[in-house]
C-alpha cells in the first residue's frame, strides 16, 4: 500500500475520525492524541536524530512509543526483542554501528543492557508518561528499520528493512480495527500487528510476558477486540481455556507457523462470525501471503500465476518469494546474499504439490519449529551425544497440532546397556530418563526431547552424512 | 489400565520432568489451570498417540476443545471407540 516515500509513522496517529485511538499495556495505556504533539522520550529525541539507535526496552509498551518517535528521526532503528544474551548484544551493537540506546529503565537492572559496557554514547529513556512538546522534530529521513533473525544458534542476523518494505503488506481496513496479538511486536510478526494498527487507524492491545492467558483474554475483551493474531499454539491456550468465547473478533488470524487443518477447522467451529485467515512470512521475505479460504496450504495459483505483488518460485521443493515487502539486505560484512540475482530470497521452507494446492512439509535445514521458536537439530543431537553411552543421534520434528512440532530423537547406543537381551527395557526406560535429564540441564525447554526411540542404526549418505530427510 | 488412568499418569511425568506444580486433577480440573504450558500438552497429546494408538486432535472429524480434564478423558475415549 505505502511507496517508498512512505511518511514518517508519527502521521499516522491523527486526522482520522473515529473512537479514540490507544495502545493499551498490560497495566497502564497510551492515547495517540497524546503523542501526536508529545513525546515519551523526554527531551532526547533531538538528540537522537540522525544516529543509529539500539531499541532495547523491557516492556512493549515502551517499545511501540519509540518505534512511532524514531521513525524518520533515527537514521538507523535496531529493534531488539527480549532475551538476547549480552555478549550477542555486544556484537550488534559493533556490527549495526550503534551510537544511541532507548530503554525503559532508569535505576540500574543487571538483566537490561547497560549502555556503559555497551560502550554506547548516548542514552535516552522512554516513559510511558507523555510530555507535551511543542516543537518535535519533524522527521523526514528514510529510516533504516534493523530485525534480528529468530533461526540462528550464534549471533543473529541484522535484517534491514524500511517502514515501506514493512507496510507494503498492509491493506486498508475498514472501521477502525481493535488489534491485538500474542507475539511480542519486536519480532516480525508482532511487528506487523503494530503496523496495521497504527497505519490502518486502529489500535492496538500488547500482549505482557508472563501474564497467564485468561488475564489477557479478559483484557482483549475488555478493550473490544475486532482483529487477533496468533500463532497455532497460542491459538491453542485460548480454545483450551474456559474464556475463549469471551472475545468476538471479527477477524482471526494465524502466523508464524504453519496452520493445520483441525486448527483452522477448530477456530471456524468456535468464531464462526470471524474472517480466518493464516499469513505466510518470514523476517527477510516479509509477507509472502495470506489464505483465507479456511483451508490449510495454500493454491497453486500462488506460483503458476503469481499471486499480486508477490512473485513465488518453487526451487528444489524449497519455496522462494520476491516482492517489495522483502528486506533489502543483511547487515555487517562477510554476511550472505539475502536474495539471489533475480532478488529472490529461498525461505528454506519445503512444500508439496498434491493437485491444486502445495502444503509445506518441513524445513530444507532440517530446522524444527516449536510453537514459533526454531530448534536446530544439530545443537540437540551435541547435547545428547555428550552422554557416555550414546554413540550417535538423529534429531528429527514430529507433527504436533499444539505447537505445529515436537522434538524427538532417534538414538543408537555404544552397546547394549547391562543386561541386555529380554530384560533391557527397564533399562532403556531409564537412559532415556537420563538422556533427557541431562538435554534439560543443557537446552531450552523447548529444545529438549519429548521422547527418545533407541534404535539400531541411523540413515547415512554414502559421505558418511546423517540423512536428515531419509 | 483405563484411559483416564493412562492420562492421568502421562500428566504426573510430564510435569515431573518439566518441573511444573500441578494442580489437584480430578474431572473438573481446567486444564489451562492444571500447571501444564502448551508445550507439556504437545508432549502429552505425542505420548499419547504412542501408548493409546490415536490423536484425536490432529483427526479430520470435528473434536470440540477440551476445557476441563474430564472433557480431555472423553476426547480420547471418543476417539478410542
Amino acid at each position: 500500500m505505502l511507496q517508498s516515500d512512505a511518511p514518517p509513522l508519527r502521521r499516522w496517529l491523527g486526522g482520522a475520525v473515529g473512537p479514540p485511538r490507544h495502545f493499551w499495556g498490560a497495566r497502564t495505556s497510551v492515547a495517540f492524541t497524546d503523542l501526536v504533539a508529545g513525546t515519551s522520550l523526554g527531551c532526547r529525541l533531538g538528540a537522537l536524530e540522525g544516529r543509529s539507535v539500539l531499541l532495547a526496552t523491557r516492556n512493549q509498551l515502551t517499545a511501540a512509543l519509540a518505534m512511532i518517535e524514531l521513525d524518520g528521526i533515527a537514521r538507523r532503528l535496531v529493534i531488539c526483542p527480549p532475551g538476547v544474551p549480552q555478549d550477542h548484544l555486544r556484537a550488534i551493537v559493533a556490527t549495526a554501528e550503534v551510537d544511541a540506546i532507548v530503554t525503559d529503565c532508569s535505576s540500574p537492572d543487571p538483566s537490561a543492557p547497560d549502555p556503559h559496557t555497551l560502550g554506547i554514547p548516548l542514552h535516552a529513556e522512554c516513559r510511558t508518561t507523555i510530555e507535551p512538546q511543542h516543537d518535535l522534530p519533524m522527521g523526514s529521513r528514510q529510516t533504516e528499520w534493523v530485525l534480528l533473525t529468530s533461526g540462528t544458534t550464534g549471533v543473529p542476523k541484522l535484517v534491514s528493512h524500511t517502514v515501506a518494505s514493512l507496510t507494503a503488506p498492509i491493506k486498508a481496513a475498514a472501521g477502525a480495527p481493535v488489534w491485538g496479538t500474542f507475539y511480542d511486536i519486536r519480532r516480525y510478526g508482532g511487528l506487523q500487528i503494530f503496523l496495521r494498527a497504527v497505519v490502518g487507524g486502529g489500535s492496538l492491545i500488547l500482549s505482557s510476558a508472563g501474564e497467564p492467558v485468561a488475564d489477557h483474554l479478559a483484557r482483549l475483551a475488555a478493550h473490544g477486540v475486532t482483529h487477533l493474531s496468533g500463532t497455532p499454539s497460542h491459538w491453542w491456550r485460548v480454545l483450551m481455556g474456559p474464556a475463549a468465547r469471551t472475545i468476538a473478533p471479527r477477524y482471526v488470524r494465524l502466523s508464524g507457523e504453519i496452520a493445520d487443518q483441525s486448527m483452522l477447522d477448530n477456530l471456524r467451529a468456535v468464531y464462526p462470525q470471524a474472517g480466518l485467515g493464516h499469513a505466510y512470512a518470514s523476517t527477510e521475505a516479509g509477507v509472502g501471503f495470506e489464505v483465507d479460504d479456511g483451508l490449510e496450504g495454500f493454491p497453486a495459483h500462488f506460483v503458476d500465476d503469481g499471486n499480486g505483488d508477490v512473485d513465488v518460485k518453487i526451487v528444489g521443493a524449497s519455496l522462494w518469494l520476491r516482492s517489495a515487502r522483502t528486506a533489502a539486505r543483511y547487515i555487517g560484512t562477510d554476511v550472505p546474499a539475502l536474495t539471489d540475482s533475480e532478488g529472490f530470497v529461498d525461505t528454506g521452507d519445503i512444500v508439496e504439490r498434491r493437485g491444486e494446492r502445495y502444503y509445506f512439509v518441513g524445513r530444507k535445514d532440517g530446522i524444527i519449529n516449536v510453537g514459533g521458536l526454531k530448534v536446530h537439530p544439530e545443537e540437540v543431537e551435541a547435547a545428547i551425544n555428550r552422554h557416555a553411552l550414546v554413540w550417535g543421534s538423529l534429531v528429527k520434528s514430529r507433527k504436533s497440532p499444539i505447537t505445529g512440532a515436537i522434538v524427538v530423537a532417534d538414538v543408537v547406543l555404544k552397546a547394549s546397556p547391562d543386561g541386555a537381551g529380554a530384560d533391557s527395557g527397564p533399562r532403556l526406560v531409564d537412559l532415556e530418563r537420563e538422556i533427557i535429564d541431562a538435554c534439560r540441564r543443557d537446552l531450552a525447554p523447548y529444545k529438549v526431547p519429548a521422547m527418545i526411540r533407541f534404535v539400531p542404526a541411523l540413515p547415512m549418505s554414502a559421505t558418511g552424512k546423517l540423512l536428515r530427510h531419509a | 489400565m483405563s484411559i483416564q488412568l493412562t492420562v492421568i499418569s502421562e500428566i504426573e511425568k510430564i510435569a515431573a520432568q518439566h518441573q511444573k506444580k500441578l494442580a489437584p486433577l480430578n474431572r473438573d480440573t481446567v486444564l489451562m489451570n492444571s500447571g501444564l504450558d502448551s508445550l507439556c500438552f504437545a508432549v502429552l497429546v505425542a505420548r499419547l498417540e504412542d501408548r493409546l494408538g490415536v490423536d484425536p486432535f490432529s483427526a479430520s472429524e470435528d473434536v470440540s476443545f477440551p476445557v476441563t480434564l474430564g472433557d480431555f478423558v472423553r476426547v480420547y475415549e471418543n476417539a478410542a471407540k
